[in-house]
């Protein structure tokens, strides 16, 4: 019996093998694109605990100094008192043509290291040429071959057991590299200490302790990222769930005549139902399996600029190969599954409501779904209203995605009336026949193409939104590095002996030479840059101030105030007037508030003599310089004879600002890569809309053709209507998607970097969008409007002919 | 003569022939009851007079025009102007109300008459579900809806397709002599397949076909 019962199910899909394609294809797309954010997001984050395990110290606690670097003397007085102590340096620098993260730690005393460990046993030289004079560099393969190539490196191994893009090394030579010569970022507390030693606060009460945090600080840095990728993996997934939703929906309705037969021949509801689950089941798991394939290849296409962004922004340790994993796998199967039982819910509990007498018909389809516009437009008002009243009591990212999510959803769901509405209006302008015709003819045909329009409308307005953001963020990003970068040279030297002699030998030779230097220093728990700059208008005229006070930039210059940037500002809720503690005894008022984009952490200004008084060996390498462009390269010459710098050591303003804007491109290269995705996924539930829908508007333009239109004519009208719905559901979207990027501006990227973006607009970008929706849809109609051109008359008799 | 069909001969593919070297004629104002059994041909004989299909040989007249020689801009045009049809399925225009629908074809053909039209309605009864949809209707209504959409356009033909077999008897009989007598009241011609010998009687001319020729 179920045997028998399966086949006539079946028989369905051997019919309609495109339905069974489309719905196939919806499963896989939503998989798909779901699944490789999810493969992206399991990398990196597979990456961040493999360094973890990697450089990680073992969960020990560290001291670290609150006002920057602790003085190897220090260190020397602790292990005297006979602390057990393994001291760490570390940063960034740039080797050869890569800038790496250095790691500098003393390998006899630091916990076992995987990479040393195996190269020790290897060659139990190994240890001893780390700790010669020339050193030893430890890096991944990749990396450990460009600086093998690099001349005046120390020699280089290479091993699978460092995180990508970082270099691992003794703490002497990381001296070296950084230029940080004599200085300590922490020590570990090494477990098992003698008994008796006096304590740390009462030895060194300037240090802090806490405990290790490797890898987790990673983690989270880089959160928002992730979770804006899996927001827009989700968008993804819902836009093709939109076309799942709309062909089970279709195929139960058509099924619903042998559902009605077969329960009249003795099969019951629940054995009906269940064949029917099962049958789901299979086509869920063959739809994601395909959607997992798709995903993993997209994945891997995007992840070598995923990884670039990770590293340049955040120095995040992420390789850019891709690996399969078990869970990931399991993961999309499971996404797939849901989805398919989200999509097929309310066709399903139709179906088992449906009386065993219930007449079938593909046209009491459409019109119960025109009878739930009503429900839909309050369903959606209620879900725009539940999203802005999530903002208040939910705080943070996930009140700012619910805000968006109401929003869109919502949105969404108002679309079928309002489409309604407008094609109402558009019928009293229409003129003739054909005119009256094609205005309620595109009405009647909502209920059935309206999940496609909601699709379309929901990538549009994404596609609005972030292109709206990213667009203002690198307007606002373009303008912000004029202000910030007004040197008309930057370099950096060696060491601070060097620095020191250059900047006597630029003094005569340019207009003026603006020192860049910081220190680490902890404000309310978090590590914060504070930077040192020296009194001269270059600040006072071009820095980027977003608030400040009266006199600001005299207060500051004095040392009786700070500026700080925006991020600790939201974060620490410091403001203008407000004081902040940057170390103990070490109070100042914030003077004023600026914009400082593209770093993830806290940053404030100080006067230099202040910074200098409150933290010892802060390093004297890095360079403004202020003279006329038209002698910069000169300059530059004069400089590398004089001084035997690299070229990476000296960088024009142009140059800096070409590779700031290269970095900012990068970390958008994913984003805008999903956004046409999600497109074309809508122009494929367009597509495939119109070709289940096939079935059903035969019956509807057959009349019309015998009343003596062309099947030329109604091609082209048909045409012409899926092009016309596209357009009014695109100008419906750009206030959508201007919503949207409201809320990615002043909520999301509040929320997930700490900087607030002012908002412009781009009606190019709009006309371009409205263009290519058009294209979209047009395209996605010209199969079925091609089909209808060819159909042979006979087709279209049929209909009259009750043969269907 | 209105409509003359000479010798036609039709194939579907991959079947055997459906009309084999039928003809007739039709004059204006005639009417004509084409009868046989289900599968000989009625309604492909219907659709070729109507220009709905092409034939393979023979010819088909037109109110003068050759249809051979028609492509399916032209083939339109006189379905258009011409010729109007009534389905046994009714197949109205559902997202048109009945008003809409009524006066569809005539404003097609430009020729739309508010006052005919008015009187159409008048008669057909349908007066007050000129707002209604289709859907709204039951299948006599419809079928009033759809002789009313054919005969609002004032056409030379009219060709209907057992325009009663989807209404029950009572219904059945009330339709078939509306129709019959608007039929003559506009002086246009009729060609109706019909099943039922009753309504056969009733036309000026009657043709049999059996086996793809007229018996």
């Amino acid at each position: 019996m179920i045997a028998a019962a399966l086949q006539a199910l079946g028989s369905h899909w051997r019919r309609h093998p495109l339905q069974l394609a489309t719905l196939l294809a919806g499963l896989a797309l939503a998989t798909a694109l779901w699944s490789a954010v999810q493969a992206i997001n399991a990398e990196a984050r597979a990456s961040y605990a493999r360094a973890a395990t990697q450089i990680g110290a073992g969960g020990l606690d560290v001291l670290e100094a609150p006002g920057g670097p602790i003085p190897l003397a220090r260190y020397v007085e602790l292990r005297r008192a006979g602390w057990q102590l393994s001291p760490v340096l570390e940063g960034r620098a740039r080797l050869g043509e890569d800038r790496v993260s250095v790691l500098g730690l003393d390998p006899l005393s630091h916990p076992p290291l995987p990479a040393l460990e195996a190269a020790t046993e290897g060659d139990p030289e190994t240890l001893a040429q780390m700790l010669a004079r020339g050193g030893l560099l430890f890096a991944a393969p990749a990396l450990a071959a460009t600086l093998s190539a690099t001349p005046g490196l120390p020699a280089v191994h290479a091993s699978d057991r460092v995180p990508p893009g970082l270099v691992l090394t003794d703490i002497g030579v990381a001296e070296r590299l950084l230029a940080r010569p004599g200085q300590i970022d922490r020590l570990l507390i090494l477990p098992g200490q003698p008994a008796g030693l006096t304590p740390l606060e009462q030895l060194a009460p300037d240090l802090q302790r806490r405990p290790s945090r490797t890898g987790t600080d990673t983690a989270r840095l880089t959160d928002s990222f992730h979770l804006n990728l899996t927001a827009f993996g989700l968008l993804s997934f819902a836009v093709g769930l939109f076309i799942v939703h709309g062909t089970v929906g279709l195929a139960f309705e058509q099924r619903r005549a042998m559902v009605r037969t077969l329960r009249a021949l003795g099969l019951s509801l629940r054995l009906l139902t269940g064949l029917m689950l099962g049958e789901l089941l299979v086509l869920a798991l063959i739809g994601g399996a395909l959607g997992l394939v798709l995903g993993y290849l997209v994945a891997a296409a995007l992840l070598p600029d995923v990884a670039a962004t990770l590293r340049g922004l955040y120095g995040a340790p992420v390789a850019g190969g891709l690996s399969l994993r078990p869970s990931w796998v399991l993961g999309g199967l499971a996404m797939a599954l849901t989805g398919t039982g989200l999509a097929s819910a309310q066709a399903l509990w139709r179906m088992t409501r449906m009386p065993l007498l219930s007449a079938p018909g593909l046209q009491a389809w459409a019109q119960r779904a025109a009878r739930g516009e009503r429900r839909m437009a309050l369903t959606g008002l209620g879900l725009i209203a539940a999203g802005v009243a999530a903002l208040g009591p939910v705080k943070g990212l996930i009140g700012g995605f619910a805000l968006i999510a109401g929003i869109m959803l919502g949105a969404a769901l108002l679309l079928p009336p309002t489409l309604g509405l407008v094609l109402r209006l558009g019928r009293r302008f229409a003129r003739g026949p054909v005119g009256d015709w094609i205005w309620a003819d595109m009405r009647a045909q909502l209920p059935g193409i309206g999940l496609a329009l909601m699709a379309l409308l929901l990538a549009l307005a994404a596609n609005i939104g972030v292109g709206t953001m990213v667009s203002s963020f690198r307007l606002t990003f373009t303008g912000w590095l004029d202000q910030r970068l007004v040197s008309e040279l930057y370099l950096t030297a060696r060491d601070d002996a060097q620095g020191a002699r250059i900047a006597e030998w630029l003094i005569p030779r340019s207009d003026a030479v603006l020192p860049i230097r910081s220190a680490e220093f902890t404000v309310q728990g978090v590590p914060v840059t504070v930077y040192g700059v020296v009194d001269h208008p270059t600040y006072s005229r071009n820095w980027p101030l977003l608030e400040q006070t009266p006199n600001a930039w005299d207060r500051v210059n004095a040392g009786a105030a700070v500026f700080i940037n925006e991020q600790l500002a939201r974060s620490a809720a410091l403001w203008s007037g407000d004081d902040v503690q940057l170390a103990p005894g070490w109070t100042l008022p914030v003077a004023g508030v600026y914009s400082d984009y593209g770093n993830p952490t806290g940053q404030a200004i100080v006067a230099l003599p202040a910074l200098l008084a409150h933290a010892s060996a802060v390093p004297n390498r890095r360079f403004g310089v202020r003279l006329d462009p038209g002698q910069v390269p000169d300059l530059i010459r004069d400089l590398r004879t004089a001084f035997d710098l690299p070229a990476s050591a000296l960088i024009d303003q142009a140059g800096l600002k070409a590779q700031s804007l290269a970095v900012f491109d990068k970390t958008f290269v994913v984003t805008g890569a999903l956004n046409l995705l999600t497109l074309g996924v809508a122009g494929f539930a367009i597509l495939t809309s119109l070709l289940t829908l096939w079935s059903l508007r035969l019956p509807q333009l057959a009349p019309v053709w015998a009343l003596g239109m062309t099947r030329g004519q109604l091609a082209r009208l048909e045409l012409a209507r899926s092009v016309l719905l596209a357009a009014i559901t695109a100008l419906l979207a750009l206030p959508l998607g201007l919503v949207l990027a409201w809320a990615l501006l002043a909520v999301i990227n509040v929320q997930a970097f700490g900087w607030r973006l002012p908002m412009y607009l781009f009606p190019v970008d709009w006309l371009r969008l409205f263009v290519l929706a058009l294209v979209a849809a047009g395209l996605a109609a010209a199969l079925p409007a091609r089909r209808l051109y060819r159909l042979p008359p006979t087709e279209l008799l049929k209909v009259f002919a009750n043969a269907r | 003569m209105l409509l003359q069909i000479e010798d036609v001969t039709k194939t579907y593919p991959g079947a055997r022939p459906v009309l084999q070297g039928v003809s007739l004629s039709l004059d204006a104002g005639q009417t004509l009851a084409l009868t046989g059994e289900s599968g000989s041909g009625k309604s492909t004989l219907l659709h070729l007079a109507g220009a709905l299909d092409s034939f393979d040989s023979g010819e088909i007249t037109l109110c003068g025009t050759p249809l051979s020689g028609l492509d399916d801009t032209g083939r339109a045009a006189l379905r258009r102007s011409r010729v109007a049809l009534v389905f046994q399925q009714f197949n109205l225009i559902p997202s048109l109300t009945v008003g809409q629908n009524l006066s569809f074809h005539a404003r097609l053909a430009g020729r739309h008459d508010p006052a005919w039209t008015h009187e159409l309605t008048d008669r057909l009864g349908l007066g007050d579900l000129t707002g209604r949809y289709p859907e709204q209707l039951s299948g006599g209504q419809q079928q009033r809806v759809a002789i009313g959409r054919a005969l609002a356009a004032r056409p030379d033909l009219l060709l209907a397709d057992e325009p009663t077999g989807n209404l029950d008897e009572t219904a059945s009989a009330a339709v078939m002599a509306l129709m019959l007598d608007l039929v003559r009241d506009s002086g246009t011609a009729l060609f109706l397949v019909t099943h039922s010998e009753r309504v056969a009687a009733r036309l000026d001319l009657r043709a049999h076909l059996r086996g793809g020729r007229i018996a």
